[in-house]
């Protein structure tokens, strides 16, 4: 995966806490137009998974022997493959499967990166140590590599490939996190919170966990992209979620074996894949903006 | 500017002072690190590969023998060492390990060790190749979109480098070989040849491969130089140097350039995962017989000895690749103090 989620600066806390930057739609939409669009590009695909088997219009498992790999056409829009179904309504559907286990990925990840992250930077010493080696660890797998033998092991389900993808992607929010509380840890506000006599665990879930979030809500919608494309690679592999179930890398798979006759096949999912990860990367680079002025700053300084 | 996990902490007002003792401590430090997290990862793989579903054994004598009595099956257990108990075995493994003994394949008994050696220059020479695409393009591109900021050039090479991120090397590599292939008919689709053996063949086969792989990497590559260079740009001295009188050309080649590398440089380093996982993808479908193709096999032959091979040394490499980028960040930036 690619580093897209290493170049999220820390949130600058201390500037805009009092003044967070209050942005309406109307205004985030006229200043971030790119991320505006891709909101609405994502709200389009995530209304199509959920609407899928009333949009479609056929069976996306129904063969057709007459019609096999039919170009696309008024009766088939994005047209027919190798067993005559519907690339459209295939195309829908594989929206469900790759959404689905992209945003249970990125679930995961936050689950368990940010706990650990929040501890590891607040506590330091043996703990940090332990967390940061064994992070250290898990990114030394290549993410595809990991991914593909997580999901050898335990089987290719949703859950299973969601699970693989999260724990691949978990360190990553351990550091981001963790990098983040070591700054916020000696702020006044915490000096303040121990004068009081909050207990550790009160600090880190009550003063430490919402002041990461604008960090972690970003690093969120660019892991979204790249779980999309992690779990397109391993159905395109065949090792992702199994056949009759539509998943667009699947599509691409079998669209690869015809690229010679019908190389339409593969325009679709592969768009679909393209949009969608594209999408989820500029509205976090979007998010970031409105989060990050010091890298506005720097852009347009 | 802001690098990638395992990110330097850079205190502030650490200017003044003598740098080297910190740096050497840190690369002390860092490499007594390395065989901590070696261990740690053996010990993942292991116990990942004994989750496995089914018995080793009958993975390791095939499926045809399957049907031999359970005297014979317990013999060769005992023989594999599958009866002793899993610390043992591990600790066997790790032994063997140290040998350099990675095992033999359950496919064909070939050593796994051979095998992957035999494989090293082809897939290092895809990648090698990708990567020199990936900079020769990335690091002009971001560069250039920093210097005219703002202006119509920097927003196509900054659409262009998201598209880059946002790509699947697969599809991309689908449209190539659509293009390339099946309708201009220029270059082979798929193959593979030694660059040493046979230099023109061996380019056009690597053409497509390369392109897939570099072209999609090299779009996190501009971004990283855009705002590295564009950091840069904002900084004392290089005011410094126009007001001197310095021509932009000069500004930037020798002044700007030089110092925005360095989190480009450690970048391109931290892209090797993102290549070894792309390997996998783009040697199957060029069918180039490198380790990435041995590895997607591996999986689907539950062939595990080679599988474990092959991941332990990606996950060496990236962890020597980390170790040197950030040992190349401490000893060319006297700014950085590691803690």
């Amino acid at each position: 995966m690619k580093a897209n989620m290493d170049d999220i600066a820390p949130f600058e806390f201390a500037q805009s806490a009092r003044r967070r930057p209050r942005c309406r739609p109307a205004q985030f939409a006229r200043r971030h137009p790119m991320a505006a669009i891709a909101a609405s590009i994502i709200v389009v695909f995530v209304a199509a998974a959920l609407f899928a088997p009333l949009l479609a219009p056929y069976d996306p498992a129904a063969t057709d022997g007459v019609n096999r790999l039919q170009t696309p056409s008024a009766s088939h829009v994005f047209g027919t493959d190798t067993l005559g179904r519907d690339v459209f309504s295939r195309a829908l559907h594989g929206a469900r499967v790759s959404l689905e286990v992209a945003v249970l990925a990125v679930l995961v990840a936050g689950a368990i990166g940010v706990p650990l992250g929040i501890l590891s930077g607040f506590r330091g010493g043996w703990i940090d140590t332990i967390v940061m080696r064994v992070t250290d660890a898990v990114i030394a797998f290549p993410s595809l590599v990991l991914a593909l033998t997580l999901v050898l092991v335990l089987g290719p389900t949703v859950v299973n490939i969601m699970l693989a993808l999260g724990i691949g992607a978990a360190p990553s929010y351990a550091r981001l996190v963790r990098g983040q509380v070591l700054s916020l840890k000696n702020m006044e506000y915490i000096t303040a919170a121990r004068a009081i006599g909050a207990t550790d665990i009160r600090i880190m879930a009550r003063y430490l966990w919402p002041n990461t979030l604008p960090t972690v809500i970003v690093a969120a919608s660019l892991t979204m992209g790249t779980a999309i494309l992690a779990e397109a690679s391993l159905s395109f592999l065949g090792v992702g979620v199994r056949p009759p179930t539509p998943t667009w890398g699947g599509m691409l798979n079998e669209a690869f074996s015809q690229i010679y006759a019908a190389p339409f096949l593969s325009v679709f999912p592969g768009a679909a894949i393209f949009l969608i990860t594209l999408s989820f990367n500029l509205l976090g680079d979007g998010i970031r903006d409105v989060m990050d002025p010091r890298l506005r700053t720097i852009d347009h300084g | 500017m802001s690098p990638r996990h395992g990110k330097p902490n850079v205190a502030a007002g650490n200017r003044a002072g003598p740098g080297t003792p910190f740096v050497i401590a840190y690369v002390m430090r860092r490499c007594l690190q390395i065989p901590f997290v070696v261990l740690l990862v053996t010990l993942a793989l292991f116990f990942i590969m004994h989750l496995l579903p089914g018995d080793p054994i009958y993975a390791a004598i095939g499926e045809s023998e399957a049907s031999l009595d359970e005297v014979a099956i317990h013999q060769m257990r005992e023989d594999l060492g599958l009866n002793d108990p899993l610390p043992v075995q591990y600790g066997n493994w790790l032994a063997d390990l140290a040998r350099g003994d990675l095992g033999r394949s359950f496919k064909d008994r070939v050593s796994v060790g051979d095998n992957i050696k035999g494989r090293i220059p082809i897939t290092a020479q895809l990648g090698l190749m990708a990567l020199l695409v990936a900079v020769c393009v990335g690091v002009p591109a971001g560069t250039i979109a920093a210097v005219k900021r703002n202006s119509i050039l920097d927003y196509c090479v900054t659409i262009i480098a998201i598209f880059g991120i946002a790509v699947p090397s697969f599809w991309f590599a689908m449209l190539l070989i659509w293009l390339f292939v099946v309708t201009l008919g220029w270059l082979p689709a798929s193959g593979f040849v030694g660059i040493w053996e046979d230099p023109w063949p061996a380019i056009e086969h690597m053409v497509l491969p390369v392109a897939a792989l570099g072209l999609t990497l090299s779009g996190s590559i501009m971004r990283y130089t855009r705002s590295s260079v564009l950091d840069v740009l904002n900084q004392d001295y290089v005011r410094t140097a126009r007001a001197k009188g310095l021509n932009e050309r000069t500004v930037i080649i020798r002044h700007a350039l030089r110092n925005s590398l360095l989190p480009v440089v450690t970048v391109v380093g931290l892209q090797l995962g993102y290549l070894l996982g792309g390997s996998i993808i783009i040697e199957n479908m060029f069918a180039i017989p490198g380790l990435g193709r041995l590895a997607l096999d591996a999986i689907n032959g539950r062939d595990y000895p080679t599988l474990q091979g092959v991941v332990l040394l990606f996950t060496f490499l990236v962890l020597v690749v980390n170790l040197l980028t950030d040992m190349s960040y401490a000893v060319l930036d006297p700014r950085i103090r590691y803690s």
